[in-house]
C-alpha cells in the first residue's frame, strides 16, 4: 500500500447518496492493512503528547506500535487498561480535539488517526472473540452506580477491574444511556458496538439492574442504608431538553431532539417491526448547532424528510465536530446561519405550519468566547415547515440532587463534584459526567467516571 | 422481568392486572403512575397506579386497548411477563401529603370517567383507610364499559352511577349529577378530583370554576420515559409550560389547557386510536390531527 506520511489514510465510508435513505454506520473503518499502514505513521514519541490529550490517558504509541507489528490482541489489552469502551471512543470521541490535536505528526502534515486506529482494534478484539477477564481478587464491598451512560459504565467497570461488587441502576429499559437513546445507530451502531462493549462490563463482574429510577424506585439514602451500599457513583446525565419559550412551541410537530432520537434510538421507530410510532415530517427545521443537532437532522432525513439546520450564529461557531458537519452537508442537510427563530406558525388544528425566524449578525464576543448574535431590525421572514426539532442543549434531571439529603448542587441543577475523585457534599456520594458538568461528551464523561473510581477506591480503602 | 399474576377482562377492551414489581409497590402512593413495556419491540405505556400491595409486592394496573401495543397486552395471561414495568412516577396526589386530621374536615368529591374509575379507585381506598368517607361519581359510557363498581362500593362514601344512555343506574353525562349534588341537594364540597377522558375533566372543570369548586385533575398525554427527559408531555397550566410526568399527574384543573392538551393527544394517534377517541369525544371531537373531522 502507497501512502504520504503526510496524510491520513483514508478511511472509507458509505456513498452520501446511499447513506442519506438507511441507517447502515457511515464510516466503514480501516481494515487491517489500512490499519497496519496508518499505525506506521505514528513516531513513536518518547514524550507522547497525545497520552496527554486524552481524557482516559490510553497509551497511544504502545497500542498503534501493536497495531504496526500486527499484534491486535496486545493491542486491546493495553486499550483496555484504560478505557472499557474503546470501540465507542473510536467512533465518537472529537478526536481532532484531543489525542490528534497533540500528535507531533500533526506539526507538519495531518496527525496520526487515533480514534480509527482504536476503533479498528475494538472491532477486530469483539470480532475474535477476545472480552476482558474478571479479576481474581473479590473485594467486600457494594458500590451503587446510577446511570448506565460512559461516566457510569466506565466507572463501574474500573471499579469491578479492582474487585469490588458493583450494581449499576438505569432508568430506561435498556442500558447504555446517551449511547443508546442519543448517537443514532448510523454513527454508533447499538447490536453490533454499544452492546457488546456493554457485555465486556458485565464480563467484569458488573451487574445491571434496568428500570430503576433514583429518586423515585428508591434513592440514594435508601440504597446506602437499607440495601447496603458503602458507595455511590452518581453518572445521570444531562436529560432535561430545553425549549425556546417562544410562541407556539406546543404545537403538534414541535418536539425536543431527546424525544426525536430516544423515538428513533432507544425505541427504534425507523424499523416498522417495532410499535413506536414517530411522525417523521416532510419538512423539518432543526434548531441548534452541535453534535445533537446534527444527529436529529441525519435522522430526519433518512427518515425520508427535506432537513435545514437553523442557527443564529455564523458558520465558524457551529459547535458541532466538524466531521458530523461535513457528512450532513454531504447527506444534503441545508444550513440556515445567522437565523433565529421568533415564532413557531400553527394552523388551526394545532400543527405546525411554519417558522417565522430573524435575521442576525454578529457582535462583540459573549461570556461563551464567541461573537454574540444580535437580530438585525425588520428582517423577519417565514417558511413553511411541518416539523420543529430543538435541540438547544439540555441540563441535568433534579430529580435525584431533590430527592438525596445533603447533595450540594449549583444553580444550574448540576452536582458539585470535585473534579479530582468526584467527591460531592455528601459522604460517600460521587458523581461525575453531564451531571455535573452539563451537556458534554462521552470521553470526558468516561474521564470522569474513571476519577470517581480511583476517588471511591480510596474512599473505601480509608 | 415482571410477572402478571392476575389478569381479567373488567369490560370489552378494558383489562386489569396484578404485576409483580417489588421496587414500585414499596415506594408508589396513589396519583403516580408507571411504565410498562410488553416485550422487545413493545412501545412505553403509561398507566396510573390502580392498587399496590406492599406485602406481596404487587402493583395493580387497568387498560384499554388502543393501539398496537396494548392490544397485545391485552392477550397476556396470568403467569406470563412484562418485560419492563417502571416506577412509580409522577407526583403523588397531593391528599398524600396532608395531614390526616385536616383532610377529615375536608368534603371531597371524585368524578371518574371511564376507564379513569381506575386511578380514582386508589385515592378513594387511601381515604377510607385514613378514616376519611368521600363521595364518588363514577360515569361510563353504557352498563357493560362499568369497572369497579363493587370495589368502589366498597371504599366511597357515597357511590353515584351514571351512564350516558341510562342502560345503567342515573342517566347522563357526569356533570349533570355535579349539579345535582351540588345545585338541588346542597351538598358542599371542598375539593373535588376528576380524572377520565380529557374532554369529560374539561366540561367538569367548566361547572366546577361556576360552583367555585378547587378542582384536580391528572392527565395521562403523550410520553416516552416519564423522567422529564422527551418533553413530549408538555402542558400549559395557568400559562406555563409543565411536564405531566415529572411535575404531574395531578394539576390544577381550572388552570390546565384542555383544547391544548387534547390536541397534542391526536399526535401520534392511530386509525383505530382515532377512532377511540372521536368515539369517546362524541360531537366535541376536534379532530386536532387533521385527518379527521
Amino acid at each position: 500500500m502507497e501512502t504520504d506520511v503526510l496524510k491520513k489514510v483514508p478511511v472509507r465510508e458509505q456513498d452520501p447518496k446511499v447513506r442519506a435513505h438507511n441507517f447502515d454506520e457511515v464510516c466503514l473503518g480501516y481494515n487491517e492493512e489500512e490499519a497496519k499502514c496508518e499505525a506506521s505513521r505514528c513516531l513513536t514519541c518518547k514524550n507522547a503528547r497525545c497520552i496527554q490529550g486524552c481524557p482516559v490517558s490510553i497509551d497511544i504509541p504502545a497500542f498503534v506500535e501493536k497495531v504496526k507489528t500486527g499484534e491486535f490482541e496486545e493491542a486491546i489489552r493495553i486499550i483496555n487498561k484504560a478505557s472499557s469502551l474503546p470501540a465507542v471512543c473510536g467512533r465518537v470521541c472529537p478526536q481532532e480535539k484531543q489525542c490528534e490535536s497533540m500528535c507531533i505528526r500533526g506539526i507538519k502534515g495531518e496527525a496520526v488517526s487515533i480514534g480509527k486506529l482504536e476503533r479498528f482494534v475494538a472491532d477486530w478484539a469483539r470480532e475474535n472473540g477476545i472480552k476482558p477477564t474478571a479479576p481474581a481478587g473479590k473485594k467486600d464491598k457494594k458500590v451503587a452506580v446510577i446511570g448506565s451512560g460512559p461516566a457510569g459504565l466506565t466507572c463501574a467497570g474500573e471499579l469491578a477491574k479492582m474487585g469490588y461488587d458493583v450494581t449499576i441502576f438505569e432508568a430506561l429499559h435498556e442500558p447504555g444511556g446517551v449511547l443508546v437513546y442519543g448517537i443514532p445507530e448510523f454513527r454508533l451502531p447499538k447490536q453490533n458496538v454499544v452492546f457488546p462493549e456493554i457485555e465486556n462490563v458485565k464480563a467484569l463482574g458488573v451487574k445491571i439492574e434496568t428500570n430503576v429510577i433514583i429518586g423515585k424506585s428508591t434513592t440514594i439514602d435508601e440504597l446506602m442504608e437499607t440495601e447496603g451500599f458503602d458507595a455511590v457513583f452518581i453518572g445521570s446525565g444531562a436529560g432535561l431538553p430545553k425549549f425556546m419559550g417562544i410562541p407556539g412551541e406546543s404545537a403538534n410537530g414541535v418536539f425536543s431532539a431527546n424525544e426525536y432520537l430516544t423515538r428513533s434510538n432507544l425505541m427504534k421507530a425507523f424499523d416498522d417491526s417495532y410499535d413506536t410510532p414517530i411522525r417523521p415530517g416532510k419538512k423539518v427545521a432543526v434548531i441548534g448547532a452541535g453534535n445533537v443537532a446534527m444527529d436529529a437532522a441525519r435522522t430526519a432525513l433518512r427518515l425520508g424528510a427535506d432537513v435545514t439546520v437553523v442557527y443564529r450564529r455564523s458558520e465558524k461557531e457551529l459547535s458541532a465536530r466538524q466531521e458530523e458537519i461535513h457528512h450532513a452537508k454531504e447527506e444534503g442537510i441545508k444550513f440556515n446561519l445567522l437565523t433565529n427563530p421568533t415564532e413557531i406558525l400553527v394552523d388551526e388544528n394545532g400543527w405546525v405550519k411554519g417558522m417565522k425566524c430573524i435575521r442576525m449578525e454578529l457582535g462583540e464576543p459573549d461570556e461563551s468566547g464567541r461573537r454574540s448574535p444580535i437580530p438585525i431590525e425588520g428582517s423577519e421572514f417565514e417558511t413553511e415547515f411541518d416539523t420543529v426539532i430543538m435541540a438547544l442543549g439540555t441540563s441535568p434531571n433534579p430529580l435525584i440532587s431533590s430527592t438525596t439529603k445533603g447533595l450540594e448542587v449549583n444553580k444550574r441543577k448540576c452536582i458539585v463534584a470535585e473534579e479530582e475523585f468526584g467527591r460531592t457534599s455528601k459522604e460517600g456520594v460521587f458523581a461525575g459526567g453531564d451531571a455535573v458538568t452539563g451537556a458534554a461528551t462521552v470521553i470526558l464523561a468516561m474521564g470522569a467516571g474513571k476519577a470517581a473510581a480511583k476517588g471511591i477506591d480510596e474512599y473505601l480503602k480509608a | 422481568m415482571y410477572k402478571i399474576l392476575k389478569a381479567k377482562m373488567l369490560a370489552e377492551n378494558i383489562y386489569l392486572m396484578d404485576v409483580e414489581a417489588r421496587r414500585v409497590a414499596d415506594s408508589c402512593l396513589p396519583g403516580q403512575f408507571v411504565i410498562v413495556k410488553i416485550d422487545e419491540k413493545g412501545e412505553r405505556i403509561p398507566l396510573t397506579i390502580c392498587d399496590y400491595n406492599r406485602e406481596t409486592g404487587t402493583v395493580t394496573i387497568v387498560f384499554q386497548t388502543v393501539g398496537a401495543s396494548t392490544k397485545r397486552m391485552a392477550m397476556l395471561k396470568e403467569g406470563d411477563s412484562f418485560r419492563d414495568f417502571v416506577g412509580p412516577l409522577g407526583q403523588p396526589s397531593e391528599l398524600c401529603s396532608q395531614p390526616v386530621d385536616e383532610l377529615k374536615k375536608k368534603k371531597i368529591l371524585f368524578v371518574a370517567g371511564g376507564v379513569g374509575t381506575a386511578p380514582v379507585y386508589p385515592q378513594v381506598k387511601w381515604l377510607k383507610e385514613n378514616g376519611v368517607d368521600a363521595d364518588v361519581i363514577v360515569g361510563s359510557k353504557t352498563q357493560s364499559l362499568l369497572i369497579l363498581e363493587k370495589e368502589m362500593e366498597a371504599v366511597a362514601g357515597n357511590l353515584y352511577v351514571t351512564t350516558d344512555d341510562g342502560s345503567y343506574k342515573r342517566k347522563g353525562m357526569v356533570t349533570e349529577v355535579i349539579k345535582d349534588l351540588v345545585q338541588v341537594q346542597g351538598n358542599k364540597y371542598d375539593l373535588c378530583i376528576a380524572i377520565g377522558p380529557m374532554i369529560m375533566m374539561k366540561f367538569v372543570c367548566l361547572l366546577t370554576k361556576e360552583l367555585s369548586l378547587p378542582t384536580v385533575v391528572s392527565l395521562n398525554p403523550i410520553m416516552v420515559d416519564g423522567t422529564g427527559m422527551c418533553g413530549a408531555c408538555r402542558v400549559l397550566v395557568d400559562g406555563q409550560v409543565k411536564f405531566a410526568c415529572v411535575d404531574g399527574p395531578e394539576f390544577d384543573g381550572h388552570k390546565v389547557d384542555f383544547d391544548l392538551a387534547m390536541k397534542r393527544q391526536q399526535l401520534y394517534k392511530t386509525e383505530e386510536g382515532r377512532a377511540y377517541l372521536k368515539a369517546q369525544e362524541g360531537d366535541t371531537h376536534n379532530g386536532g390531527c387533521g385527518n379527521c373531522n
